[in-house]
């Protein structure tokens, strides 16, 4: 056999590979889709509103329903206890997350 | 047509000839240059994933959160709040959600308390999420103590364990009624954790969150967009904090593969001398030495991404899972739907196959057009 063609054929064969990757893809979202459907309607029907990805504190285990100083609430300047903090975004207002709702209200007095 | 084919088929041969010489340094190559493929297409595939996966299970929250916040500081609703919300317009329904936390010195971890508003839970009895049936080897029937915060010890029944195909929602839940909820938390009558409400028009949320302000000014509204920009943000950000460890790595191999491409060694150029002499011509090198860089990069990029197909995929993302997925105690076992975005393989392949072959071509292209005797002098 020719270099070229044992060169070629390897090269085939890692593309067949990679477009197989797509292949298994498809299949397994069709596969997975009546789980995560399942678990999109428990979300709706106990009205969650985070995933389980840190538990060890309120702030980790529902980043979404945190104050707005989080994960630094304790006080302003105070250190992170936990490792997921490093994981965490920076605060809000330097990713500008949050609508500013507050700042459309008229004032209550 | 054909001739050109067996032209590239020939010089294929002569570049896998000249790569089959130097083994050593090519199949280094090769293999430093599939790991690197592998590192970046393994976190660029899991964190979309894993991304898509919070956005569509997060797509059923509800259309807002109200908080009431005293001090800067999340607190309890009062009685009354419901009623005056329920006067806004464009509310369509309002619920009061009851949950809070609950710390497991057996464990060391939280837990999450709520009152399940899509069952009926007899008293005395809890629902538990899939993770606490395994930490905690709880199953149907078994009962488990847990002492509240008065000092006293309540003792539940499990009367079913959740579905572990939601564990990336439900790990750690425990679901009881709400009079055992409010016995177990000694919560005050009438008052809720929060209130989640549901806008008749989706496009009035925004709205209905201004009226919220307005009407209840100690208050705090959560849109679900929000939440939903939250986890978009935090795997954007854990990617990137992933990648900024890796780019030492990747400038590492960045210098490495130009010195490898761009500096030719005094053996390549007097291959090259020698190929001039016996009649190849410039363009003749220069395609041997662009399938040289092609073929390389192309195999490279092909084995890199499949090894990292399956290995997010089929091997659940094991070597790099705990700096981006996080750690806790309670962690859930999921396993990811695969969401090919493919722009960003797209992306992939344009910076790791293009750059190298770019790279091999200009010092062969400087070495190819001098003079075969003055390049086999040099």
């Amino acid at each position: 056999m020719r270099p070229a063609d044992r060169v070629l054929g390897v090269t085939l064969l890692t593309a067949a590979l990679f477009a197989a990757t797509f292949i298994d893809a498809a299949w397994q979202r069709s596969a997975h889709e009546p789980a995560l459907q399942r678990t999109a309607e428990l979300v709706t029907r106990l009205r969650l509103s985070d995933v389980v990805l840190f538990t060890e504190a309120r702030y980790t285990r529902h980043p979404t329903q945190a104050d707005l100083h989080s994960a630094f609430q304790d006080h302003p300047v105070a250190l992170e206890h936990f490792p997921s903090g490093a994981l965490l975004p920076p605060p809000r207002i330097l990713l500008d997350r949050h609508e500013a709702l507050d700042r459309k209200a008229t004032s209550p007095d | 047509m054909k001739p050109w084919i067996e032209r590239q088929r020939h010089l294929i041969d002569f570049t896998a000839q000249s790569l089959a010489r130097r083994k050593g340094k090519s199949l280094g190559l090769l293999v430093v240059y599939t790991l690197l493929v592998f590192v970046l297409a393994s976190v660029a595939l899991y964190t979309h994933a894993l991304r898509n996966e919070a956005t569509r299970v997060l797509a059923g929250t509800p259309e807002i959160v109200l908080q009431r916040l005293i001090a800067g500081r999340h607190d309890l609703v009062p009685p009354g709040y419901i009623e005056k919300i329920g006067r806004i317009r464009g509310v369509q329904k309002i619920e009061g959600r009851l949950w809070g936390y609950y710390y497991d010195s057996v464990l060391k971890a939280n837990y999450t308390f709520m009152v399940a508003t899509d069952r009926e839970i007899a008293p005395g009895e809890i629902v538990v999420g899939p993770a606490l049936e395994r930490t905690r080897e709880l199953s149907a029937g078994n009962g488990v103590s847990f002492r509240a915060y008065t000092g006293e010890l309540h003792t539940f029944i499990v009367a079913e364990v959740l579905a572990h195909e939601s564990e990336l929602v439900s790990a750690d839940l425990v679901l009881m009624n709400a009079a055992d909820f409010r016995r177990f938390f000694a919560y005050p009558a009438g008052h809720h954790t929060d209130i989640a409400l549901w806008v008749a028009n989706p496009l009035e949320v925004r709205n209905v969150g201004v009226k919220l302000l307005d009407a209840l000014p100690d208050s705090r509204p959560i849109l679900r967009e929000e939440v939903l920009r939250t986890y978009a943000s935090i795997f954007d950000w854990r990617e990137g904090m992933m990648l900024a460890l890796l780019s030492a790595a990747i400038l590492a191999f960045g210098i490495f593969a130009w010195e490898k491409a761009a500096g030719l060694s005094a053996e390549e150029k007097r291959e090259i001398g020698i190929l001039k002499a016996i009649g190849w011509e410039t363009g003749d090198v220069i395609a041997m030495k662009f399938w040289e860089g092609f073929l390389v990069s192309l195999l490279a990029f092909l084995v890199g991404y499949v090894a990292a197909y399956v290995h997010v995929f089929h091997f659940e993302f094991a070597l790099f899972a705990p700096v981006l997925k996080g750690w806790a105690v309670l962690y859930p076992s999921f396993a990811l739907t695969p969401q090919i975005d493919g722009l960003q393989v797209a992306t992939l392949f344009v910076f790791t196959v293009l750059p190298y072959t770019a790279a091999t071509l200009v010092p062969i292209w400087r070495a190819a057009t001098t003079d075969p005797d003055t390049v086999m002098r040099s």
